[in-house]
């Protein structure tokens, strides 16, 4: 109906919550209540033109709120958000039709065809499958085949892959995804993050939420959120590299004796299991990580355990998100200067 | 701006005729309702069981007894020479109807012209008991004076029950009574309301359940696109009911079109504007396919009671046809009556579709503005 009004000037400098020339989403001290329920509180972050911006926390964490704020569909209580230069509040209409969201819960009619949603995704948009064949073709090659099949019908992974078809078949500039992989097996995740990474290094700015932190490494820089906070903006190896303390992965016989052990230690900082692991972060930053290892052993030989096995092991995003879910205040969720 | 609406309604079909339940709900089962109710929704009175308590058991009583029986009114179940039994009779619904013939009724009748007799009728429903209640008067009536007659001579001179103007009606519109002409198009403007108002109500909220407004929302689509996109479709296919119901109507149960059908079908036109935007708008406050049902049902309810269909509105009280005044069936119902059983036009209907069209602008607008694509 109206022109795209896309920017084109910007001022020299860029105060707090302005778009710089490469930011695609500038979101400056936004906070959202439900009622008594605080979704999101004083959330700032931004993500530059075609990153694949992965933001990461556990259900709750007000990563939906977060979304439905950028792609237009929730008004914020506070703050402001510029979403391609625009404003989701003020410049709905135009930004609807540069924006690409693909929602949690599969939005597809599931009766219909697999062909049927994505013409109609198309003629909504005002466009057609075929110009839209330029971005979707590498995806749409793997759906072709089910094409008459009801939407209903396909599995998880192809589900995942025609609503990004019908996200995508507008050409957007943005691509919104709220938790693309909860509920696809491993091989499909797998397949759904390449496709991500593709489309990004065509690209496309993506915006992508989940809340499986070994997904984390997929994107160029994560946020970590919880209870509506923004803990820590990073790129996955940075946000790793940050882990302060000595990290060791811990096997042995008894589980359940040997995390009683670790955390009745006086040196023990945190203690989790990590599927057949315990990932154990001592204090001792300065003490020399193999004989702290060894020292590790020791102790839960002479409490019974058989089969000790002590690594250092360098975090991952998930031991750093623990860390900070503890002690939420100890890290400020700041970003670095772009 | 068409091209998006056209992709609705498109959609709307192909999710209407992919589900053959839903195929068969809206056409199949509209004309057998039609079918079925048209004939069982009746205001005829069938023949009554009638227990006769004939004390007199003369060659009199045995007369009127047998007139009764013979009236196609009554049946009679049983003759009794005493009351026993009688109020068992009715509870077990075996009589709905006693006369009892007191022991000197022919007496009284040969010597003064006069006799009475008692008549009870169960009135559990009201207009049926009338009903009967005038019928056996005029058949006993009956009886008394043949029995009069057939003495001939001097007492049939002076007892002359019938009085001596008799008064003849004539039956203007529905000359045969026929219950159909008036109750078919009834039914049909229900059955087209009742599909109209629920296939509508559900349709949006049936969308937020499911999760696919969280798409539709982020579209470029507006608003008055999106409701546009849904009341089309269904107004379609309210309107092919629609003729369906007037082909068997008019096919079927003989319904006079005395009127211009084309008003008829331009009336419907307008008319379902109304219904169906009653039922977008229901749908885009309600959260969930179940509240929608119970409001849906309780407006329907509402609406066919007070439309004149099954009572006249007439007798309603004040604070009913104050309501009724509202309800847009009431004036469809008369629109369908006034043309097609009285021949009236335009102008016995015109304004009342006027009003149905500025009902119609007035509850889409509202339902366009109550639909949110956002949320505070």
């Amino acid at each position: 109906m109206s022109d795209d009004p896309r920017p084109s000037a910007f001022s020299a400098s860029t105060p707090a919550g302005a778009a710089g020339r490469d930011d695609a989403i500038v979101l400056h001290e936004l906070s959202h209540a439900f009622g008594d329920v605080h979704a999101l509180r004083d959330v700032s972050l931004r993500v530059h033109a075609g990153e694949l911006f992965g933001v990461i926390g556990p259900d709750g964490a007000g990563k939906t709120t977060l979304f439905r704020i950028v792609t237009s569909l929730v008004v914020p209580s506070q703050g402001s958000a510029q979403v391609l230069g625009l404003d989701p509040v003020q410049d709905f209409r135009a930004l609807r039709r540069r924006l690409g969201y693909m929602p949690g819960r599969f939005a597809l009619y599931t009766d219909l065809s697999v062909l049927e949603n994505l013409t109609f995704y198309a003629t909504v948009f005002g466009t057609t499958i075929e110009q839209g064949m330029r971005i979707i073709e590498p995806i749409w090659r793997q759906l072709a085949p089910f094409s008459d099949r009801r939407a209903g019908a396909l599995s998880g992974g192809m589900k995942q892959k025609l609503a990004l078809c019908c996200a995508l078949v507008h050409a957007p500039d943005l691509l919104v995804l709220d938790e693309p992989t909860t509920g696809v097996d491993a091989v499909s995740r797998v397949e759904f993050w390449e496709l991500l990474g593709r489309l990004r290094d065509g690209g496309l700015t993506i915006l992508v939420s989940t809340p499986y932190m070994d997904e984390a490494g997929r994107c160029d820089r994560v946020a970590l959120m919880q209870e509506g906070r923004v803990l820590a903006i990073e790129t996955p190896a940075a946000m790793a590299a940050s882990y302060p303390l000595p990290l060791f992965a811990v096997r042995g016989h008894d589980r359940l004796a040997m995390l009683a052990a670790l955390r009745a230690s006086p040196h023990a900082e945190s203690v989790w299991p990590f599927g057949e692991v315990l990932h154990y972060t001592d204090t001792r930053r300065e003490v020399q990580p193999g004989a702290l290892a060894r020292e590790i052993g020791e102790l839960l030989t002479t409490r019974g355990v058989r089969d000790v096995e002590v690594q250092p092991i360098a975090a991952n995003v998930e031991d750093v998100f623990m860390r900070m879910a503890q002690t939420p205040h100890v890290a400020p969720g700041q970003e670095r200067a772009a | 701006m068409w091209r998006a609406i056209r992709a609705l309604v498109q959609k709307e079909f192909l999710q209407v005729f992919r589900d053959p339940a839903t195929a068969v709900q809206v056409f199949v089962i509209p004309v057998i309702q039609l079918l079925i109710l048209s004939n069982a929704a009746t205001f005829d009175v069938p023949r009554a069981g009638l227990l006769v308590v004939d004390e007199d058991r003369s060659t009199v009583s045995a007369q009127v007894i047998d007139r009764l029986d013979g009236s196609g009114r009554f049946r009679v179940v049983g003759v009794t020479p005493t009351e026993a039994g009688v109020e068992q009779a009715f509870l077990d619904r075996e009589a709905r109807a006693v006369l009892r013939i007191p022991h000197d009724f022919a007496r009284d009748l040969e010597r003064t012209g006069t006799a009475s007799v008692s008549f009870s009728v169960d009135a559990e429903d009201g207009a049926a008991a009338g009903i009967l209640q005038t019928a056996a008067m005029a058949i006993i009536g009956d009886a008394a004076r043949a029995v009069q007659l057939s003495r001939g001579g001097a007492a049939a001179v002076t007892v002359r029950a019938s009085p001596p103007v008799e008064v003849r009606g004539t039956l203007w519109f529905n000359p045969t009574r026929n219950y159909k002409h008036f109750m078919v198009p009834g039914l049909l403007v229900s059955l087209t309301s009742i599909i109209g108002l629920l296939i509508t109500s559900q349709s949006i909220v049936r969308e937020k359940e499911l999760g696919t407004i969280e798409q539709l929302n982020v579209t470029p689509l507006t608003r008055t696109q999106f409701l546009a996109g849904k009341l089309l479709p269904f107004w379609i296919l309210a309107m092919v009911i629609f003729s369906i119901g007037m082909t068997v109507g008019v096919f079927v149960f003989d319904i006079p079109t005395r009127g211009s059908v084309p008003l008829v079908f331009a009336s419907a036109a307008i008319y379902l504007v109304v219904v169906l935007g009653i039922g977008l708008f229901i749908s885009t406050i309600a959260r969930t396919q179940q509240q929608v049902m119970f409001v849906a049902f309780f407006l329907l309810l509402l609406f066919l009671l007070l439309s004149g269909i099954f009572t006249p509105l007439e007798s309603a009280p004040q604070w009913a046809q104050w309501i009724a005044a509202a309800n847009p069936v009431k004036y469809f119902v008369f629109i369908m009556r006034t043309v097609l059983v009285r021949g009236g036009g335009l102008a016995e209907v015109g304004s009342t579709m006027a009003g149905l069209a500025v009902a119609g602008v007035a509850v889409m607008t509202l339902a366009v503005r109550q639909y949110h694509k956002r949320s505070e």
